[in-house]
């Protein structure tokens, strides 16, 4: 079997809030492995420490109030990111891995035309003369389906549509040829008509580039259609990780179920459709007070005593390899209380 | 009234906003950008309306112009018969209590500095509904009625969470004991799972009080779970409106057909042909010639006539109207 490219290992990301509301223990725990070319969905609801996540990734959490646990242990390319120098972090962030994050405004800078922005990272990272790096910020432009990137590359962002700011983005991401993208909810903003543009834009560019993805979103729609795998977090953890088409159509940790549940669906009729969508009760609480036991047994339809005083550890799913689907739930252990409900 | 009629009207609303003039007065001024040009629709009585679109196309100027809370040009607005267009301040701020909005942005359309008592017992003040005990009486059902604790009357917006504050926002909404809402994509930042508790609380909600909604948003299978009918726009004009049945079952127009297929699937074994729509929505201060969505149009017949002919919104099946030179033979 190939070895991941990204391998996280117990990762633990915790802040000390103002007010003295105790800490907020926003990522607990978390492992996962990214594999060379794969398409990772990282999903949740709000809140759950996706972007906490990658943003340790990057070490880009800012210290304080934040701080990365000792114990928590995250290996890219061979290497032991939270133990290098600031020097060779550099020189991963923007060139090894890169990130393109959801508010496209707040991440260019006005004040620059969006060739001088591309261009910065070719200058920074691979040394290119001025010239040499408005050409490639001519080619990322043109990658991304930029028209007339030759005039483009000369404006500021102001002048530019949200749909393509965030094909700037990408290109400003993609101009060192990453071997990781992390995109963080890089279509939440869009139309449902740019999404669809920048979703089949980001996996062309994964073929021709052959770079793996970290694909962050709340939207189950947009995992089905581009990951390879699927990581289901809540309250900070992982509580289920299976290849999609497994999730999708066996999904086994009740939050999951929930989840998929509360889709609204286009390919369904109207007849059916109209009444009542499911919905998951009550909201995801607050960072410093997760709950006891199974942090999602205040809201899980099929909890009982032993839910709410123990917490379940990431379980194998029956009939696969070791692995393959994991989740947090204690109903693996006992079965017939899901048919019970059913 | 009785059931089915026709509880708001509107006919030919357009609202043209005036172009930014360049700096310092140098150069032209800009054309102006034609945010709504010549929209009409009817909603009955205890049913919704879905108004989509892509971002920009005029869905909020259409729900704005209708309260007044922005003057249109032209057009005509009527609900239960009054003209609402041709109403004074003091007929229009009685004619209020019929008709409210409840915005998009959770975080942006709530006073930070008022409690959830004082933002909801202040709609109650101003139309002298309720006073004294009565008043908290209210606020405490007001807030039940739309699931929260009544011991929320005490907080501030920044101590809820988005769904919360929508919560909150529609039952300021509700106060004053509408006949109709309009909803300007109430659900667009919520999360799946708070998004599906807030579109059951809306369909419970128009179920108990008979409320008639106009629902706006960009997303056509959220759309799907609350419509009753459905208007597709482009460019500030309707191109394609329909029952909901009619127009999920069989799109006439492209650009609905597009939509359609662009909505993301939670199956990844569904095979789908995917119409990815190239380019960005033109800007509406210079809206293509002819068909305005011709220049992004998918349709393969598309054809000269597109180029230059405005096509007509027209009937093309029973109840279904349509504005595509080839609504007779869709994609
Ligand atoms: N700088 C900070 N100080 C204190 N708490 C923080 C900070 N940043 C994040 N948190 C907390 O960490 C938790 C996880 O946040 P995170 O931003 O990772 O969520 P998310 O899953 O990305 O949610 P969303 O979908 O809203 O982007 C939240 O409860 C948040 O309040
Ligand atoms: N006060 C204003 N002054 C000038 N132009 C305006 C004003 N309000 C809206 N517009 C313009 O009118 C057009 C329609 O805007 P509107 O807000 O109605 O669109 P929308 O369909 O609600 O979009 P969204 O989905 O982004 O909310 C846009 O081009 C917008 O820039
Ligand atoms: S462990 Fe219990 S509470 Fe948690 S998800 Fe499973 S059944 Fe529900
Ligand atoms: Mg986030
Ligand atoms: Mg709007």
């Amino acid at each position: 079997m190939t070895e991941p490219l990204l391998r996280v290992r117990d990762l633990k990301t915790y802040f000390v809030t103002e007010q003295g509301s105790g800490t907020a223990r926003a990522v607990d725990g978390v492992s996962l492995d990214l594999f060379p070319g794969e398409t990772l969905g990282l999903v949740g609801e709000s809140g759950c420490g996706k972007t906490v996540t990658s943003l340790s990734i990057l070490r880009l959490i800012p210290e304080p109030p934040g701080h990365i646990r000792p114990g928590s242990f995250i290996e890219f390319e061979g290497r032991n990111l939270l133990t290098l120098a600031p020097k060779e972090l550099r020189a991963i962030r923007g060139n090894r891995i890169a990130m393109v994050f959801q508010e496209p405004m707040t991440s260019l800078n006005p004040v620059f035309t969006v060739g001088d922005q591309i261009a910065e990272a070719a200058i920074v990272h691979q040394g290119l003369s001025r010239n040499a790096a408005r050409a490639r910020a001519v080619e990322m432009l043109t990658l991304v389906g930029i028209p007339d990137p030759q005039e483009r590359v000369d404006h500021y962002p102001h002048q530019m549509s949200g749909g393509m700011r965030q094909r700037v983005m990408i290109a400003m991401a993609l101009v060192c040829h990453p071997k990781l993208l992390i995109a963080d909810e890089p279509t939440t903003a869009l139309d449902v008509t740019i999404q669809a543009q920048i979703l089949e834009l980001l996996d062309r560019l994964q073929r021709e580039l052959g770079m793996a993805v970290m694909l962050i979103t709340h939207d189950l729609g947009v995992v089905a259609g581009t990951a390879d795998r699927v990581v289901v977090m809540y309250a900070g953890q992982v509580v289920e990780q299976a290849p999609t088409t497994t999730l999708f159509a066996r999904p086994l940790h009740p939050y999951t179920e929930g989840l998929l549940a509360s889709v609204p669906r286009l390919d369904t009729r109207v007849s059916q459709v109209r009444g009542r969508l499911h919905s998951i009760p009550g909201q995801v609480p607050a960072a410093t007070a997760w709950p006891t036991g199974c942090r999602f047994h205040p809201r899980c339809p099929y909890a009982w005593d032993r839910c709410a005083s123990e917490e379940p550890p990431l379980l194998d799913a029956p009939g696969g390899e070791a692995g393959a689907h994991t989740v947090r739930c204690w109903l693996l252990t006992e079965p017939q209380r899901r048919e019970r409900r059913a | 009234m009785t059931p089915g009629a026709r509880l708001v009207q509107v006919d030919g609303l357009v609202k043209h906003f005036p172009g930014a003039r360049a700096l310092l007065g140098l150069g032209r001024a800009r054309r102006p950008v034609r945010a709504v040009d010549g929209v009409s629709f009817a909603i009955e009585s205890g049913q919704t309306l879905g108004l989509v679109g892509e971002s920009g196309c005029g869905k909020s100027t259409v729900g704005r112009s209708i309260l007044r809370l922005i003057e249109p040009d032209a057009g005509r607005v009527t609900l239960d018969g009054v003209e609402v267009l041709a109403l004074g301040p003091r007929e229009l701020r009685a004619l209020r209590r019929r008709m409210q909005i409840v915005f998009q942005d959770p975080y942006g359309s709530l006073n930070p500095r008022m409690t959830v008592y004082q933002t909801l017992a202040e709609p109650l003040a101003i139309h002298r509904l309720a006073a004294g005990p009565e008043v908290e009486r209210r606020v405490r059902s007001l807030l039940e009625e739309v699931g929260l604790d009544p011991a929320f009357a005490r907080a501030y917006p920044h101590e809820l969470s988005g769904g919360q504050r929508q919560r909150v926002g529609i039952a300021r909404a509700l106060s004053v004991e509408p006949q109709f809402l309009v909803l300007d994509e109430p659900v667009s930042a919520l999360d799946v799972s708070v998004q599906a508790q807030v579109l059951n609380l809306l369909a419970e909600l128009q179920r108990k009080r008979r409320l008639t909604y106009l629902f706006i948003a960009h997303d056509l299978a959220v759309v799907k779970h609350i419509a009753d009918h459905v208007a597709v726009m482009y460019l500030g004009k309707i191109v394609e409106r329909a029952s909901a049945a009619a127009l999920y079952g069989a799109p006439r127009h492209p650009y609905t057909t597009s939509l359609l297929s662009a909505v993301p699937v939670p199956d990844p074994t569904a095979q789908r042909q995917r119409i990815v729509l190239q380019g960005d929505v033109p800007s509406p201060a210079a809206p293509p010639p002819g068909c305005p969505f011709h220049p992004r149009c998918p349709h393969p017949k598309k054809n000269d006539r597109c180029r230059t002919e405005p096509p007509a919104l027209r009937e093309v099946a029973p109840g279904q109207l349509a504005a595509c030179h080839f609504a007779e033979e869709p994609m």
